[in-house]
């Protein structure tokens, strides 16, 4: 077990974990931010993706000991009560099914969309590719993805 | 408008005082602690009542009219805890705006088959749930009726008020809750004539959105109790091998860990083998999830043969035995299909075959048990809690009334969560433990502890006569463990000599249902047979089907076929208008398919163009006949999930085995399909013929793989028989 203290939706927090424990599991377990979700441990499915430093990363491959003072952003802080244009554009079209992909999905979609605001199609299946969503609501992604590039 | 005997039981109907109610605030555990937090972000016109009058066992009232609903069947994304209380909020006559959904526990007492399967929620629910709504606006009209002192047949309601005809004396549905909450049950209600209807039709979003996108708890891996420990498992690593000894004193010393048990799970295996493969798993328990799962890697474990360990390929040579069989017991016979295939001019004969599946819903099994001596309570997502709920008081040798089982939202279902092994296995390591618990899966073991989509193979043969008419079919079909023929479906009916056989090939890998159970091989299977015969016999594939639902009309042969022909050829010809087939366009490869399964029918389209250098599904097209759509948004979201889960599972997933182990393990060796591979763009249509609705969970999923097969023809020139097609390197990037 080591101390850590981490830069956590804007502040800071600290944690007593062994030091290999992935950042998943730090906010699951310890911190009880569950909206990081685990599909699969190995950087496959997309679920347990966070910003860090506003770059998309998988949570669940991410020792705590390898954050020192990066900004890390999770679902519960990429906005006040789901304000933020891509959240707004997922309720809007209804994307989720089984909902479980979806916070993922929209942390992906949001650090995307700060790199290219005006996306084309093949630019938006290319950037989600990382993020599965085994109730195949892909094409309503790629529509609230539009919306949220027009309306942010 | 219909009268509906009203036919509850007194339970369901428990009238509980507000005085006495405590029961009704909310608060009393993690799922109603995030209640206070729902009914908050769901209002958006009213504030949280004092008081919540019971109306029924699926609804109750607040004295300022706010509704609460409460959803009975377990949600595993098919929508049904949207568009369940939409049939109970039309009946009742309220605000969409003021009613807030929850998720009922499981209740044999209060609720019917609260179960996710077989997409017959909407169909079983429809005039239960409608009565239901009915039932309480009847009663807070009587209660009007005595407060306004008017005769109740003057009385009508709006929007959750109650006005009368003859006065402007108006009254809310909350002023009036608590003495209706008090009036004896109506025998008989009037339902609403289809016309009237006001939230039916609409496209409500989903109750649980915000919760979604903001990543509150709501799912089974999500849910937390003080005290809780977490899980794991360790099960045998091949089907055919059982536990033969552990060794944990290393991983009982590390850090973190309560300790490890052997779990008993025979009761289960015993019952039903081809579903439970394992008699014995070794669970680890401890503080937190990473702890656990070093700890379940520093177990030495041996493990023992059991039984055969099966490899994938023999399971093939096996199938294929089978099917070259010529002694097989007809499922179906008519006509003389024999001598029709003696007297053809032509014979076509296909062999088409499809592999294991996972499910691999993406939330992975798990549950929270507590168990002390007196009960079980458990926690999380299942799809079956009352058989959940029965195979853990026999585990636990306890009354099954002293088991309670409340059910979280799913991440995903699929069939998979029929299947609750783990439920045991969770009141089981807590009865252990001595303590609450929350069971979670690996990925890893999630995929390798599957209760599979069996594997089939499929055989196929038509007679072609000298006038280039379709004489006889015969469809011979072997699953491992499970046949995939369906014997009354679609061609019976159609074709003068007709024979069907099934069988099945034992296997110890654990098989069960997977969303369209059977229909997710063979409709794929049966549509690709069918555009190869119109080809044979030179017609287009949408006209040749609709000849034989003509003959299937006019002079069916045979009396059990399953299906209405009118209606199937309805929603071929639906799909035929919406994509324009009979206007081809250059550069784009058209393959079309229908199927009816789970009382809906379903045509598509698939157009494939090419993009750099390989086949991509531009667009898929979708006409649907489920009868009355009670939420618009919502059954589109089923039918494009439906479908893409079609195309992924046709094109790109498999599941095999080498001496008994599963193959796959996490999604880097087990494909699925990813944004870049889904249709670009899809289309759906439904069939308005206001009868009664019916399932739209899976019949989405299965004619679209036969719809792929013929597009990737028309692209490729090839015919594709095995999936996953993508195993064809010309159709990979
Ligand atoms: S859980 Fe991290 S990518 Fe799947
Ligand atoms: S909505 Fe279910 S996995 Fe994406």
């Amino acid at each position: 077990m080591a101390e850590f203290t981490i830069n956590l939706n804007g502040k800071s927090t600290k944690v007593d974990v062994a030091p290999n424990t992935p950042l998943l599991w730090v906010l699951r377990d310890h911190l009880d931010l569950v909206g990081t979700k685990y599909g699969c441990g190995i950087a496959q499915c997309g679920a347990c993706t966070v910003h860090i430093d506003d770059i998309a990363m998988r949570a669940c491959t991410l020792p705590i000991s390898q954050i020192s003072e990066q900004k890390i952003t999770t679902i519960e802080g990429l906005s006040e009560n789901g304000t933020h244009p891509v959240q707004k554009a997922w309720l809007e079209h209804d994307v989720a099914q089984c909902g479980y992909c979806q916070t993922g999905q929209i942390m992906t979609a949001a650090a995307f969309l700060k790199d290219n605001a005006n996306p084309s199609d093949d630019e938006i299946a290319r950037a989600m590719n990382g993020n599965i969503c085994r109730c195949g609501t892909y094409t309503r992604i790629k529509a609230a993805v539009k919306t949220a590039a027009k309306n942010q | 408008m219909s009268t509906i005997k009203t036919h509850y039981n007194r339970r369901s109907f428990l009238k509980i005082s507000a005085a006495s109610g405590g029961g009704m605030l909310l608060g009393f555990s993690f799922l109603a602690g995030c209640k206070a937090d729902v009914v908050a972000e769901q209002i958006k016109t009213k504030a949280l009542p004092k008081n919540w009058f019971d109306m029924n066992a699926f609804l109750k009232i607040g004295e300022n009219g706010l509704v609460t609903i409460l959803s009975p069947n377990p949600e595993i994304g098919q929508n049904v805890k949207t568009s369940m209380p939409m049939l109970i909020a039309e009946e009742l006559d309220v605000n969409w705006e003021d009613v807030v959904v929850e998720q009922a526990g499981f209740d044999k007492n209060k609720y019917e088959r609260q179960v996710a399967g077989g997409s017959q929620s909407i169909r079983h629910g429809w005039t239960s749930l409608r009565t239901a709504g009915a039932t309480a606006r009847r009663m807070l009209l009587e209660a009007a009726a005595q407060k306004l002192e008017v005769p109740v047949d003057e009385l009508r309601t709006e929007n959750g008020i109650i006005s009368h005809k003859n006065s402007d004396k108006t009254i809310s549905y909350g002023e009036v809750a608590s003495v209706a909450s008090q009036i004896e049950i109506p025998e008989e209600v009037q339902l609403k004539d289809p016309k009237d209807f006001k939230i039916i039709g609409q496209g409500i979003k989903n109750v649980d959105g915000q919760k979604i996108v903001t990543g509150q708890p709501l799912f089974g891996l999500d849910y937390k109790r003080d005290g809780m420990l977490i899980a794991m498992i360790e099960h045998p690593p091949a089907f055919g091998m059982k536990l033969k000894s552990v060794d944990d004193s290393k991983a009982k010393t590390m850090s973190g860990i309560k300790g490890v048990y052997t779990i008993d799970t025979s009761s289960l295996s015993e019952q039903r083998p081809t579903i439970f493969a394992f008699s014995e798993v070794v669970a680890v328990v401890g503080n937190s999830t990473w702890e656990v799962l070093q700890a379940k890697k520093a177990l030495n474990i041996e493990w023992e043969k059991a039984n055969t360990l099966e490899d994938s390929a023999t399971h093939s040579q096996e199938m294929d035995k089978f099917l070259a069989n010529k002694n097989i017991e007809a499922k179906r016979k008519d006509g003389n299909p024999s001598k029709a295939f003696k007297d053809a001019s032509k014979i076509i004969e296909r062999v088409y075959t499809a592999p294991f599946l996972a499910h691999n819903t993406l939330e992975p099994m798990n549950f929270f048990a507590d168990v002390s001596s007196e009960k079980a309570d458990l926690v999380g997502p299942i799809q079956t809690p009352q058989w959940a709920s029965g195979m853990v008081a026999d585990a636990l040798g306890m009354d099954v009334e002293n088991v309670s089982i409340d059910m979280t939202r799913q991440g995903g279902g699929f069939g998979r969560r029929l299947y609750g092994h783990f439920v045991v296995e969770a009141a089981l390591i807590s009865k252990a433990a001595q303590s609450p618990i929350k069971l979670i899966y690996t990925r890893e073991d999630d995929m390798s502890y599957g209760v599979y989509r069996p594997a089939y193979k499929v055989k196929y043969r038509a007679a072609i006569n000298d006038k280039n008419e379709m004489t006889a079919f015969h469809v011979s079909g072997v699953g491992a463990h499970g046949g995939p023929v369906w014997e009354n479906r679609f061609p019976a009916g159609a074709v003068e000599h007709y024979l069907a056989e099934d069988q099945s090939i034992e296997t110890v890998v654990s098989t069960g249902a997977w969303r369209a159970p059977k229909s997710n091989f063979i409709a794929g299977a049966e549509q690709a047979f069918l555009d190869e015969v119109a080809e044979a016999i030179g017609k287009d594939p949408i006209d040749f089907r609709l000849e034989l639902f003509e003959k299937a009309k006019a002079n069916p042969v045979g009396e059990e076929n399953d299906y209405d022909a009118e209606r199937y050829a309805g929603v071929l010809k639906m799909v035929r208008e919406k994509s324009g087939w009979d206007n081809q366009k250059s550069g784009v490869h058209r393959g079309v398919a229908a199927y009816y399964c789970h009382n809906s029918y379903v045509a598509q389209v698939v157009d494939i163009i090419e993009k750099n250098g390989k086949p991509a599904i531009q667009k898929v097209w979708s006409a649907v006949d489920c009868g009355i759509v009670v939420n618009p948004e919502g059954a589109k979201n089923q039918i494009e999930g439906g479908l893409i889960d079609g195309i992924g599972h046709a094109m790109y997933s498999a599941m095999s085995f080498k001496d008994g182990v599963p193959q796959q393990k996490n999604f880097n060796t087990y494909n699925l399909i990813r944004h870049m591979d889904a249709p670009m763009e899809i289309e759906t249509h439904f069939v308005d013929n206001g009868i009664d609705p019916t399932g739209l969970g899976e019949p989405g999923l299965p004619p679209v793989m036969g719809a792929l097969a013929n597009a990737l023809y028309k692209a490729t020139g090839k015919r594709f028989y095995d999936q996953p097609f993508a195993q064809n390197k010309e159709l990979l990037g």
